[in-house]
Protein backbone atom coordinates (compact mmCIF):
# COMPACT_ATOMS: atom_id res chain seq x y z
CA UNK A 1 0.00 0.00 0.00
CA UNK A 2 1.47 3.30 -1.02
CA UNK A 3 1.79 6.37 1.18
CA UNK A 4 -1.05 8.84 0.43
CA UNK A 5 -0.30 12.23 -1.17
CA UNK A 6 -1.14 14.46 1.87
CA UNK A 7 1.67 12.80 3.84
CA UNK A 8 4.23 13.85 1.25
CA UNK A 9 2.82 17.37 1.13
CA UNK A 10 2.81 17.66 4.92
CA UNK A 11 6.42 16.44 5.16
CA UNK A 12 7.61 18.88 2.51
CA UNK A 13 5.67 21.73 4.13
CA UNK A 14 7.40 20.95 7.43
CA UNK A 15 10.83 20.81 5.74
CA UNK A 16 10.11 24.09 3.93
CA UNK A 17 9.14 25.75 7.21
CA UNK A 18 12.31 24.48 8.90
CA UNK A 19 14.26 26.02 6.00
CA UNK A 20 12.48 29.38 6.31
CA UNK A 21 12.99 29.48 10.09
CA UNK A 22 16.65 28.53 9.57
CA UNK A 23 17.17 31.47 7.19
CA UNK A 24 15.50 33.86 9.60
CA UNK A 25 17.17 32.83 12.89
CA UNK A 26 20.66 31.56 12.00
CA UNK A 27 23.42 34.15 11.53
CA UNK A 28 26.18 32.04 9.98
CA UNK A 29 26.22 32.57 6.20
CA UNK A 30 26.96 28.92 5.44
CA UNK A 31 24.14 27.68 7.67
CA UNK A 32 21.71 30.20 6.13
CA UNK A 33 22.74 28.91 2.75
CA UNK A 34 22.11 25.31 3.82
CA UNK A 35 18.66 26.34 5.05
CA UNK A 36 17.90 27.79 1.60
CA UNK A 37 19.00 24.50 0.01
CA UNK A 38 16.61 22.71 2.38
CA UNK A 39 13.77 24.94 1.11
CA UNK A 40 14.62 24.09 -2.51
CA UNK A 41 14.78 20.37 -1.74
CA UNK A 42 11.44 20.38 0.06
CA UNK A 43 10.00 21.90 -3.12
CA UNK A 44 11.57 19.03 -5.05
CA UNK A 45 9.79 16.57 -2.78
CA UNK A 46 6.46 18.30 -3.44
CA UNK A 47 7.08 18.25 -7.17
CA UNK A 48 8.01 14.57 -7.27
CA UNK A 49 5.00 13.65 -5.16
CA UNK A 50 2.57 15.59 -7.37
CA UNK A 51 4.26 14.25 -10.50
CA UNK A 52 3.87 10.69 -9.32
CA UNK A 53 0.24 11.08 -8.23
CA UNK A 54 -0.80 13.00 -11.35
CA UNK A 55 1.00 10.54 -13.61
CA UNK A 56 2.62 13.50 -15.37
CA UNK A 57 6.33 13.81 -16.07
CA UNK A 58 6.60 17.66 -16.09
CA UNK A 59 7.08 17.87 -12.33
CA UNK A 60 10.05 15.52 -12.42
CA UNK A 61 11.56 17.46 -15.31
CA UNK A 62 11.26 20.63 -13.23
CA UNK A 63 13.08 18.87 -10.37
CA UNK A 64 16.11 18.38 -12.60
CA UNK A 65 16.08 22.07 -13.50
CA UNK A 66 15.81 23.00 -9.83
CA UNK A 67 18.79 20.79 -8.96
CA UNK A 68 20.89 22.26 -11.79
CA UNK A 69 20.01 25.80 -10.76
CA UNK A 70 20.70 25.02 -7.08
CA UNK A 71 24.16 23.78 -8.10
CA UNK A 72 24.82 26.99 -10.06
CA UNK A 73 23.63 29.07 -7.12
CA UNK A 74 25.85 27.10 -4.74
CA UNK A 75 28.90 27.79 -6.92
CA UNK A 76 28.19 31.52 -7.10
CA UNK A 77 27.11 31.77 -3.46
CA UNK A 78 30.23 30.11 -2.06
CA UNK A 79 32.38 32.24 -4.37
CA UNK A 80 30.72 35.35 -2.91
CA UNK A 81 31.36 34.07 0.62
CA UNK A 82 35.06 33.64 -0.23
CA UNK A 83 35.21 37.12 -1.82
CA UNK A 84 33.76 38.62 1.36
CA UNK A 85 36.08 36.56 3.55
CA UNK A 86 39.17 37.87 1.73
CA UNK A 87 38.27 41.46 2.59
CA UNK A 88 36.77 40.85 6.00
CA UNK A 89 37.48 37.50 7.70
CA UNK A 90 34.00 36.66 8.98
CA UNK A 91 31.05 34.46 8.01
CA UNK A 92 28.77 36.03 10.59
CA UNK A 93 25.93 38.02 9.02
CA UNK A 94 25.77 40.57 11.86
CA UNK A 95 29.38 41.59 11.09
CA UNK A 96 28.60 42.25 7.42
CA UNK A 97 26.73 45.48 8.00
CA UNK A 98 28.38 48.56 6.47
CA UNK A 99 25.38 49.33 4.30
CA UNK A 100 22.38 50.59 6.18
CA UNK A 101 20.22 53.64 6.21
CA UNK B 1 4.74 14.99 -24.17
CA UNK B 2 6.37 14.94 -27.57
CA UNK B 3 8.19 18.08 -28.64
CA UNK B 4 9.99 17.86 -31.95
CA UNK B 5 12.26 20.90 -31.91
CA UNK B 6 12.95 22.33 -35.33
CA UNK B 7 15.17 25.10 -36.64
CA UNK B 8 12.02 27.19 -37.03
CA UNK B 9 11.67 27.21 -33.23
CA UNK B 10 15.20 28.50 -32.83
CA UNK B 11 14.75 31.15 -35.51
CA UNK B 12 11.45 32.23 -33.99
CA UNK B 13 13.26 33.08 -30.76
CA UNK B 14 14.77 36.06 -32.61
CA UNK B 15 16.38 38.45 -30.11
CA UNK B 16 16.81 35.74 -27.46
CA UNK B 17 18.80 33.61 -29.91
CA UNK B 18 20.92 36.64 -30.88
CA UNK B 19 21.79 37.60 -27.30
CA UNK B 20 22.39 34.01 -26.18
CA UNK B 21 24.58 33.39 -29.23
CA UNK B 22 26.42 36.61 -28.40
CA UNK B 23 27.00 35.39 -24.83
CA UNK B 24 28.56 32.15 -26.08
CA UNK B 25 30.63 34.06 -28.64
CA UNK B 26 31.99 36.30 -25.88
CA UNK B 27 32.93 33.30 -23.74
CA UNK B 28 35.06 32.00 -26.61
CA UNK B 29 36.47 35.44 -27.50
CA UNK B 30 37.38 36.10 -23.87
CA UNK B 31 39.90 33.27 -23.91
CA UNK B 32 41.45 34.46 -27.17
CA UNK B 33 41.77 38.25 -27.04
CA UNK B 34 44.14 40.29 -24.86
CA UNK B 35 42.72 41.41 -21.51
CA UNK B 36 42.87 45.12 -22.34
CA UNK B 37 41.33 44.70 -25.80
CA UNK B 38 38.24 46.82 -26.48
CA UNK B 39 36.94 44.07 -28.80
CA UNK B 40 34.69 42.53 -26.12
CA UNK B 41 33.03 45.89 -25.57
CA UNK B 42 32.35 46.45 -29.25
CA UNK B 43 31.04 42.92 -29.79
CA UNK B 44 28.62 43.45 -26.87
CA UNK B 45 27.43 46.74 -28.37
CA UNK B 46 26.98 45.02 -31.75
CA UNK B 47 25.08 42.05 -30.31
CA UNK B 48 22.70 44.29 -28.38
CA UNK B 49 22.13 46.54 -31.40
CA UNK B 50 21.34 43.50 -33.59
CA UNK B 51 19.02 42.14 -30.87
CA UNK B 52 17.19 45.48 -30.70
CA UNK B 53 16.80 45.50 -34.49
CA UNK B 54 15.62 41.89 -34.45
CA UNK B 55 13.08 42.69 -31.72
CA UNK B 56 11.79 45.66 -33.70
CA UNK B 57 11.44 43.54 -36.84
CA UNK B 58 9.53 40.72 -35.11
CA UNK B 59 7.22 42.87 -32.98
CA UNK B 60 4.29 42.56 -35.38
CA UNK B 61 4.10 38.77 -35.55
CA UNK B 62 3.10 37.15 -32.26
CA UNK B 63 3.22 33.38 -31.87
CA UNK B 64 4.64 30.57 -29.80
CA UNK B 65 7.56 28.17 -30.22
CA UNK B 66 8.96 25.02 -28.58
CA UNK B 67 5.59 23.33 -28.19
CA UNK B 68 3.84 26.43 -26.87
CA UNK B 69 6.25 26.99 -23.97
CA UNK B 70 7.85 30.17 -25.34
CA UNK B 71 6.15 33.31 -26.65
CA UNK B 72 7.65 34.87 -29.76
CA UNK B 73 7.12 38.27 -31.35
CA UNK B 74 4.60 40.75 -29.96
CA UNK B 75 4.85 40.97 -26.18
CA UNK B 76 8.19 39.16 -25.98
CA UNK B 77 9.72 41.31 -28.72
CA UNK B 78 8.50 44.54 -27.14
CA UNK B 79 10.24 43.68 -23.87
CA UNK B 80 13.30 42.39 -25.73
CA UNK B 81 13.49 45.87 -27.24
CA UNK B 82 13.23 47.50 -23.80
CA UNK B 83 15.97 45.24 -22.36
CA UNK B 84 18.36 45.62 -25.28
CA UNK B 85 17.91 49.42 -25.30
CA UNK B 86 18.57 49.62 -21.56
CA UNK B 87 21.50 47.21 -21.69
CA UNK B 88 22.98 49.03 -24.70
CA UNK B 89 23.04 52.33 -22.79
CA UNK B 90 24.51 50.58 -19.73
CA UNK B 91 27.21 48.96 -21.90
CA UNK B 92 28.15 52.28 -23.49
CA UNK B 93 28.56 53.90 -20.07
CA UNK B 94 30.41 50.96 -18.50
CA UNK B 95 34.04 51.05 -19.76
CA UNK B 96 34.82 54.51 -18.36
CA UNK B 97 33.20 53.58 -15.05
CA UNK B 98 34.98 50.22 -14.74
CA UNK B 99 38.34 51.91 -15.39
CA UNK B 100 37.68 54.33 -12.53
CA UNK B 101 36.99 51.44 -10.16
CA UNK B 102 40.07 49.54 -11.45
CA UNK B 103 37.94 46.54 -12.49
CA UNK B 104 38.04 46.69 -16.29
CA UNK B 105 37.70 42.90 -16.60
CA UNK B 106 36.17 41.63 -19.82
CA UNK B 107 34.05 39.02 -17.97
CA UNK B 108 31.72 41.93 -17.21
CA UNK B 109 30.31 41.85 -20.75
CA UNK B 110 29.69 38.09 -20.68
CA UNK B 111 27.72 38.39 -17.44
CA UNK B 112 25.83 41.41 -18.76
CA UNK B 113 24.70 39.56 -21.90
CA UNK B 114 23.82 36.48 -19.83
CA UNK B 115 21.62 38.66 -17.61
CA UNK B 116 19.92 40.17 -20.67
CA UNK B 117 19.31 36.66 -22.05
CA UNK B 118 17.59 35.75 -18.79
CA UNK B 119 15.42 38.88 -18.89
CA UNK B 120 14.29 38.16 -22.44
CA UNK B 121 13.44 34.55 -21.57
CA UNK B 122 11.37 35.77 -18.61
CA UNK B 123 9.35 38.15 -20.79
CA UNK B 124 8.85 35.35 -23.35
CA UNK B 125 7.79 32.63 -20.91
CA UNK B 126 4.56 30.78 -21.52
CA UNK B 127 5.44 28.03 -19.06
CA UNK B 128 6.48 28.28 -15.41
CA UNK B 129 9.57 26.13 -16.06
CA UNK B 130 10.76 28.52 -18.78
CA UNK B 131 10.07 31.50 -16.51
CA UNK B 132 12.10 29.87 -13.71
CA UNK B 133 15.06 29.26 -16.02
CA UNK B 134 15.00 32.85 -17.30
CA UNK B 135 14.75 34.21 -13.79
CA UNK B 136 17.72 32.21 -12.56
CA UNK B 137 19.85 32.98 -15.62
CA UNK B 138 19.29 36.66 -14.89
CA UNK B 139 19.64 36.42 -11.10
CA UNK B 140 22.83 34.34 -11.01
CA UNK B 141 24.49 36.74 -13.46
CA UNK B 142 23.35 39.69 -11.31
CA UNK B 143 24.68 38.10 -8.09
CA UNK B 144 28.13 38.04 -9.67
CA UNK B 145 27.80 41.51 -11.23
CA UNK B 146 26.75 43.04 -7.89
CA UNK B 147 30.04 41.87 -6.40
CA UNK B 148 32.07 42.73 -9.48
CA UNK B 149 34.31 45.36 -7.81
CA UNK B 150 35.63 42.62 -5.59
CA UNK B 151 38.22 44.68 -3.70
CA UNK B 152 35.42 46.84 -2.33
CA UNK B 153 33.85 45.58 0.91
CA UNK B 154 30.56 47.35 0.16
CA UNK B 155 30.32 45.61 -3.22
CA UNK B 156 30.98 42.24 -1.53
CA UNK B 157 28.35 42.92 1.05
CA UNK B 158 25.86 43.96 -1.60
CA UNK B 159 26.46 40.72 -3.55
CA UNK B 160 26.08 38.65 -0.38
CA UNK B 161 22.79 40.28 0.61
CA UNK B 162 21.40 40.09 -2.91
CA UNK B 163 22.37 36.45 -3.21
CA UNK B 164 20.95 35.28 0.13
CA UNK B 165 17.67 37.16 -0.20
CA UNK B 166 17.35 36.34 -3.91
CA UNK B 167 17.80 32.61 -3.28
CA UNK B 168 15.35 32.84 -0.34
CA UNK B 169 12.73 34.43 -2.62
CA UNK B 170 13.39 31.78 -5.28
CA UNK B 171 12.45 29.16 -2.69
CA UNK B 172 9.02 30.77 -2.19
CA UNK B 173 8.51 31.18 -5.91
CA UNK B 174 9.32 27.52 -6.56
CA UNK B 175 7.06 26.29 -3.77
CA UNK B 176 4.27 28.37 -5.29
CA UNK B 177 4.98 26.84 -8.70
CA UNK B 178 4.90 23.33 -7.21
CA UNK B 179 1.50 23.88 -5.57
CA UNK B 180 0.04 25.48 -8.71
CA UNK B 181 1.38 22.55 -10.74
CA UNK B 182 -0.18 20.13 -8.28
CA UNK B 183 -3.65 21.67 -8.59
CA UNK B 184 -3.60 22.28 -12.35
CA UNK B 185 -1.60 19.24 -13.43
CA UNK B 186 0.37 21.47 -15.79
CA UNK B 187 3.01 24.18 -15.65
CA UNK B 188 1.64 26.06 -18.65
CA UNK B 189 0.99 29.75 -17.95
CA UNK B 190 -1.66 29.91 -20.67
CA UNK B 191 -3.47 27.05 -18.93
CA UNK B 192 -3.01 28.73 -15.53
CA UNK B 193 -4.84 31.78 -16.89
CA UNK B 194 -7.60 29.88 -18.67
CA UNK B 195 -8.42 27.49 -15.81
CA UNK B 196 -7.92 29.90 -12.90
CA UNK B 197 -11.67 30.45 -12.54
CA UNK B 198 -12.34 26.71 -12.23
CA UNK B 199 -9.75 26.26 -9.46
CA UNK B 200 -10.30 29.57 -7.64
CA UNK B 201 -12.07 27.84 -4.73
CA UNK B 202 -9.24 25.41 -3.96
CA UNK B 203 -7.13 26.48 -0.96
CA UNK B 204 -3.99 24.81 -2.33
CA UNK B 205 -4.28 26.84 -5.55
CA UNK B 206 -4.68 30.11 -3.66
CA UNK B 207 -1.74 29.28 -1.37
CA UNK B 208 0.33 28.52 -4.47
CA UNK B 209 -0.60 31.87 -6.05
CA UNK B 210 0.17 33.61 -2.76
CA UNK B 211 3.66 32.06 -2.63
CA UNK B 212 4.24 33.01 -6.29
CA UNK B 213 3.20 36.54 -5.33
CA UNK B 214 5.82 36.62 -2.54
CA UNK B 215 8.52 35.69 -5.05
CA UNK B 216 7.34 38.27 -7.58
CA UNK B 217 7.01 41.06 -5.03
CA UNK B 218 10.59 40.39 -3.97
CA UNK B 219 11.89 40.46 -7.55
CA UNK B 220 10.09 43.69 -8.47
CA UNK B 221 11.32 45.24 -5.19
CA UNK B 222 7.96 46.21 -3.70
CA UNK B 223 7.00 46.49 -0.01
CA UNK B 224 7.30 44.39 2.21
CA UNK B 225 10.24 42.69 0.48
CA UNK B 226 12.14 45.86 -0.40
CA UNK B 227 14.74 45.93 2.38
CA UNK B 228 17.51 44.59 0.16
CA UNK B 229 17.06 47.27 -2.52
CA UNK B 230 18.90 50.27 -1.02
CA UNK B 231 21.79 48.16 0.28
CA UNK B 232 22.26 46.30 -2.99
CA UNK B 233 21.92 49.37 -5.24
CA UNK B 234 24.34 51.36 -3.10
CA UNK B 235 27.01 48.68 -2.86
CA UNK B 236 26.88 47.28 -6.41
CA UNK B 237 28.82 48.99 -9.22
CA UNK B 238 26.69 51.97 -10.32
CA UNK B 239 25.99 50.80 -13.86
CA UNK B 240 25.05 47.33 -12.56
CA UNK B 241 22.56 49.00 -10.20
CA UNK B 242 21.31 50.89 -13.24
CA UNK B 243 20.64 47.64 -15.12
CA UNK B 244 19.24 45.83 -12.06
CA UNK B 245 16.78 48.59 -11.28
CA UNK B 246 15.54 48.84 -14.88
CA UNK B 247 16.05 45.59 -16.80
CA UNK B 248 15.70 43.35 -13.76
CA UNK B 249 12.55 45.11 -12.61
CA UNK B 250 11.05 45.23 -16.11
CA UNK B 251 11.69 41.51 -16.65
CA UNK B 252 10.06 40.65 -13.32
CA UNK B 253 7.06 42.84 -14.18
CA UNK B 254 6.80 41.35 -17.68
CA UNK B 255 6.49 37.87 -16.17
CA UNK B 256 4.23 39.20 -13.38
CA UNK B 257 1.82 40.51 -16.01
CA UNK B 258 1.89 37.15 -17.80
CA UNK B 259 1.28 34.98 -14.72
CA UNK B 260 -1.10 37.29 -12.86
CA UNK B 261 -3.15 38.12 -15.94
CA UNK B 262 -6.68 39.49 -15.95
CA UNK B 263 -8.33 36.03 -15.64
CA UNK B 264 -6.25 35.04 -12.65
CA UNK B 265 -6.78 38.31 -10.77
CA UNK B 266 -10.50 38.39 -11.44
CA UNK B 267 -11.04 34.87 -10.11
CA UNK B 268 -8.60 35.11 -7.19
CA UNK B 269 -10.08 38.18 -5.47
CA UNK B 270 -8.19 37.86 -2.15
CA UNK B 271 -4.84 37.87 -3.99
CA UNK B 272 -5.87 41.01 -5.87
CA UNK B 273 -6.81 42.82 -2.64
CA UNK B 274 -3.46 41.90 -1.07
CA UNK B 275 -1.67 43.22 -4.16
CA UNK B 276 -3.59 46.50 -3.98
CA UNK B 277 -2.53 46.99 -0.36
CA UNK B 278 1.10 46.16 -1.22
CA UNK B 279 1.05 48.62 -4.14
CA UNK B 280 -0.25 51.41 -1.88
CA UNK B 281 2.34 50.58 0.81
CA UNK B 282 5.15 50.54 -1.77
CA UNK B 283 4.22 54.01 -2.98
CA UNK B 284 3.96 55.38 0.57
CA UNK B 285 7.01 53.70 2.14
CA UNK B 286 9.27 54.18 -0.91
CA UNK B 287 8.53 57.87 -1.26
CA UNK B 288 8.64 58.71 2.46
CA UNK B 289 11.96 56.92 3.02
CA UNK B 290 13.48 58.48 -0.12
CA UNK B 291 12.99 61.94 1.38
CA UNK B 292 15.41 61.34 4.25
CA UNK B 293 18.30 59.97 2.15
CA UNK B 294 21.58 61.82 1.69
CA UNK B 295 23.16 59.44 -0.85
CA UNK B 296 21.83 59.85 -4.38
CA UNK B 297 22.02 56.10 -5.06
CA UNK B 298 19.98 55.26 -1.96
CA UNK B 299 17.48 57.95 -2.88
CA UNK B 300 17.10 56.37 -6.34
CA UNK B 301 16.78 52.94 -4.69
CA UNK B 302 13.86 54.00 -2.50
CA UNK B 303 12.33 55.81 -5.46
CA UNK B 304 12.55 52.52 -7.37
CA UNK B 305 10.45 50.90 -4.61
CA UNK B 306 7.88 53.67 -5.11
CA UNK B 307 7.91 53.13 -8.89
CA UNK B 308 7.32 49.39 -8.30
CA UNK B 309 4.16 50.51 -6.49
CA UNK B 310 2.98 52.69 -9.40
CA UNK B 311 3.61 49.90 -11.92
CA UNK B 312 1.92 47.32 -9.68
CA UNK B 313 -1.19 49.54 -9.83
CA UNK B 314 -1.31 48.88 -13.58
CA UNK B 315 -1.00 45.10 -13.04
CA UNK B 316 -3.84 45.13 -10.47
CA UNK B 317 -6.10 47.03 -12.87
CA UNK B 318 -6.14 43.84 -15.02
CA UNK B 319 -7.53 45.66 -18.07
CA UNK B 320 -6.13 46.85 -21.40
CA UNK B 321 -5.34 50.36 -20.10
CA UNK B 322 -3.46 48.95 -17.13
CA UNK B 323 -1.44 46.48 -19.21
CA UNK B 324 -0.56 49.13 -21.82
CA UNK B 325 0.36 51.45 -18.98
CA UNK B 326 2.70 48.88 -17.44
CA UNK B 327 4.44 48.28 -20.77
CA UNK B 328 4.79 51.99 -21.54
CA UNK B 329 5.88 52.78 -17.98
CA UNK B 330 8.61 50.14 -18.02
CA UNK B 331 10.09 51.55 -21.24
CA UNK B 332 10.03 55.10 -19.86
CA UNK B 333 11.38 53.98 -16.49
CA UNK B 334 14.22 52.08 -18.14
CA UNK B 335 15.27 55.16 -20.12
CA UNK B 336 15.06 57.64 -17.24
CA UNK B 337 16.61 55.46 -14.55
CA UNK B 338 19.51 54.26 -16.70
CA UNK B 339 20.05 57.95 -17.46
CA UNK B 340 20.06 58.94 -13.79
CA UNK B 341 22.46 56.13 -12.83
CA UNK B 342 24.55 57.01 -15.89
CA UNK B 343 25.01 60.60 -14.70
CA UNK B 344 26.04 59.24 -11.28
CA UNK B 345 28.54 56.82 -12.82
CA UNK B 346 30.17 59.76 -14.62
CA UNK B 347 30.27 61.95 -11.50
CA UNK B 348 31.87 59.20 -9.39
CA UNK B 349 35.64 59.16 -9.12
CA UNK B 350 38.12 56.86 -7.40
CA UNK B 351 37.84 59.08 -4.29
CA UNK B 352 34.11 59.91 -4.45
CA UNK B 353 32.60 56.40 -4.63
CA UNK B 354 29.22 57.35 -3.30
CA UNK B 355 27.85 60.68 -4.58
CA UNK B 356 25.88 62.54 -1.93
CA UNK B 357 23.20 65.07 -2.75
CA UNK B 358 25.34 67.88 -1.30
CA UNK B 359 28.20 66.92 -3.65
CA UNK B 360 26.04 68.14 -6.54
CA UNK B 361 25.85 71.77 -5.29
CA UNK B 362 26.79 74.19 -8.05
CA UNK B 363 26.99 71.44 -10.68
CA UNK B 364 25.09 73.58 -13.20
CA UNK B 365 28.05 75.96 -13.49
CA UNK B 366 30.90 73.45 -13.72
CA UNK B 367 29.11 70.67 -15.66
CA UNK B 368 26.13 72.35 -17.36
CA UNK B 369 25.38 69.40 -19.67
CA UNK B 370 25.37 66.77 -16.95
CA UNK B 371 23.29 68.99 -14.66
CA UNK B 372 20.78 69.65 -17.44
CA UNK B 373 20.43 65.96 -18.29
CA UNK B 374 20.10 64.98 -14.63
CA UNK B 375 17.39 67.63 -14.19
CA UNK B 376 15.53 66.24 -17.20
CA UNK B 377 15.66 62.67 -15.82
CA UNK B 378 14.45 63.95 -12.44
CA UNK B 379 11.51 65.80 -14.07
CA UNK B 380 10.58 62.62 -15.93
CA UNK B 381 10.85 60.47 -12.77
CA UNK B 382 8.57 62.93 -10.97
CA UNK B 383 6.06 62.59 -13.79
CA UNK B 384 6.01 66.15 -15.05
CA UNK B 385 4.67 66.53 -18.62
CA UNK B 386 5.81 66.58 -21.41
CA UNK B 387 8.24 63.82 -20.39
CA UNK B 388 7.46 60.12 -20.82
CA UNK B 389 7.25 59.50 -17.06
CA UNK B 390 4.02 61.49 -16.95
CA UNK B 391 2.24 59.31 -19.52
CA UNK B 392 3.41 56.12 -17.79
CA UNK B 393 1.68 57.24 -14.61
CA UNK B 394 -1.32 58.58 -16.54
CA UNK B 395 -1.97 55.20 -18.22
CA UNK B 396 -1.57 53.03 -15.10
CA UNK B 397 -3.79 55.32 -13.02
CA UNK B 398 -6.43 55.46 -15.77
CA UNK B 399 -6.40 51.66 -15.80
CA UNK B 400 -6.81 51.52 -12.02
CA UNK B 401 -9.77 53.94 -12.09
CA UNK B 402 -11.37 51.92 -14.90
CA UNK B 403 -11.09 48.77 -12.75
CA UNK B 404 -12.72 50.44 -9.73
CA UNK B 405 -9.48 51.05 -7.79
CA UNK B 406 -9.96 54.80 -7.57
CA UNK B 407 -8.49 54.93 -4.05
CA UNK B 408 -5.26 53.37 -5.35
CA UNK B 409 -5.00 56.00 -8.09
CA UNK B 410 -5.57 58.75 -5.51
CA UNK B 411 -2.80 57.36 -3.28
CA UNK B 412 -0.57 57.24 -6.38
CA UNK B 413 -1.21 60.85 -7.33
CA UNK B 414 -0.68 62.11 -3.76
CA UNK B 415 2.56 60.14 -3.48
CA UNK B 416 3.76 61.51 -6.85
CA UNK B 417 3.41 64.97 -5.35
CA UNK B 418 5.45 63.84 -2.34
CA UNK B 419 8.11 62.43 -4.68
CA UNK B 420 8.47 65.86 -6.31
CA UNK B 421 10.06 67.02 -3.04
CA UNK B 422 13.14 64.83 -3.27
CA UNK B 423 13.50 64.71 -7.06
CA UNK B 424 13.25 68.48 -7.41
CA UNK B 425 15.48 69.04 -4.38
CA UNK B 426 18.27 67.53 -6.48
CA UNK B 427 17.55 70.07 -9.22
CA UNK B 428 17.48 72.91 -6.68
CA UNK B 429 20.82 71.80 -5.22
CA UNK B 430 22.40 71.60 -8.68
CA UNK B 431 21.13 74.97 -9.89
CA UNK B 432 20.60 77.24 -6.89
CA UNK B 433 23.18 76.23 -4.30
CA UNK B 434 26.74 77.43 -4.21
CA UNK B 435 29.40 74.77 -4.15
CA UNK B 436 32.63 73.66 -5.72
CA UNK B 437 31.97 70.25 -7.24
CA UNK B 438 35.44 70.04 -8.77
CA UNK B 439 36.24 66.67 -7.25
CA UNK B 440 33.48 64.93 -9.28
CA UNK B 441 34.25 63.36 -12.65
CA UNK B 442 33.66 64.64 -16.17
CA UNK B 443 31.91 63.03 -19.11
CA UNK B 444 33.62 61.52 -22.12
CA UNK B 445 32.09 62.01 -25.57
CA UNK B 446 30.60 58.51 -25.68
CA UNK B 447 29.27 58.89 -22.15
CA UNK B 448 27.51 62.15 -22.93
CA UNK B 449 26.10 60.72 -26.17
CA UNK B 450 24.62 57.73 -24.34
CA UNK B 451 22.92 60.13 -21.91
CA UNK B 452 21.59 62.44 -24.61
CA UNK B 453 19.97 59.50 -26.43
CA UNK B 454 17.59 58.46 -23.60
CA UNK B 455 16.87 62.15 -22.92
CA UNK B 456 15.73 62.66 -26.52
CA UNK B 457 13.77 59.41 -26.40
CA UNK B 458 11.99 60.49 -23.19
CA UNK B 459 10.98 63.78 -24.77
CA UNK B 460 9.85 62.07 -27.98
CA UNK B 461 7.83 59.46 -26.06
CA UNK B 462 6.31 62.22 -23.97
CA UNK B 463 5.26 64.22 -27.01
CA UNK B 464 4.09 61.23 -29.07
CA UNK B 465 3.10 58.49 -26.58
CA UNK B 466 0.67 57.02 -29.12
CA UNK B 467 3.53 55.57 -31.20
CA UNK B 468 4.41 53.18 -28.36
CA UNK B 469 0.83 52.62 -27.21
CA UNK B 470 -0.09 51.52 -30.74
CA UNK B 471 2.69 48.93 -30.44
CA UNK B 472 1.65 47.69 -27.01
CA UNK B 473 -2.03 47.50 -28.02
CA UNK B 474 -1.14 44.85 -30.61
CA UNK B 475 0.42 42.64 -27.95
CA UNK B 476 -2.88 41.55 -26.38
Amino acid sequence: MSVPLPYYLALSAVLFTIGVVGVLVRRNVIVVFMAIELMLNSVNLTLVAFSSFLGDVTGQALVFFVMAVAAAEAAVGLAIVIAVYRNKPTVHLDDINILKW
Amino acid sequence: MNLPITWNDVLALGPIAVVFGGTLLLVVLESIVRKASPLMFWVTVGVLAVAAGCALATIGVAGTAFGGTVLTGGYASYFALVFSAGALLVTLLSPAYLLKRATAFTEYYILLLAAVTGMMVMAASNDLVVFFLGLETMSVAFYVLAGFTRQSVTSNESAMKYFLLGAFATGFLLYGMALVYGTLGSTSIAMLRSSAAAHAGEPLFLVGLGLLLVGFVFKVAAVPFHMWVPDVYEGAPTMVSGLMSTGGKSAAFAAFLLVFGADVLQSAAPIREVMAVLAALSMIVGNILAISQTSVKRMLAYSSVAHAGYILTGVIAANADGANGVMFYLLAYTLMNVGAFGVLSILETASVENVRIDDLAGLSRTRPWLAGLMALFMFSLTGIPPFAGFFGKYYVFTGAIGAGYTWLAIVGVIMSVVSAYYYLRLVVVMYFQEGSPDQVGTATGIGLASLVLPAIALLALGLLPSTIVNLTMQCF
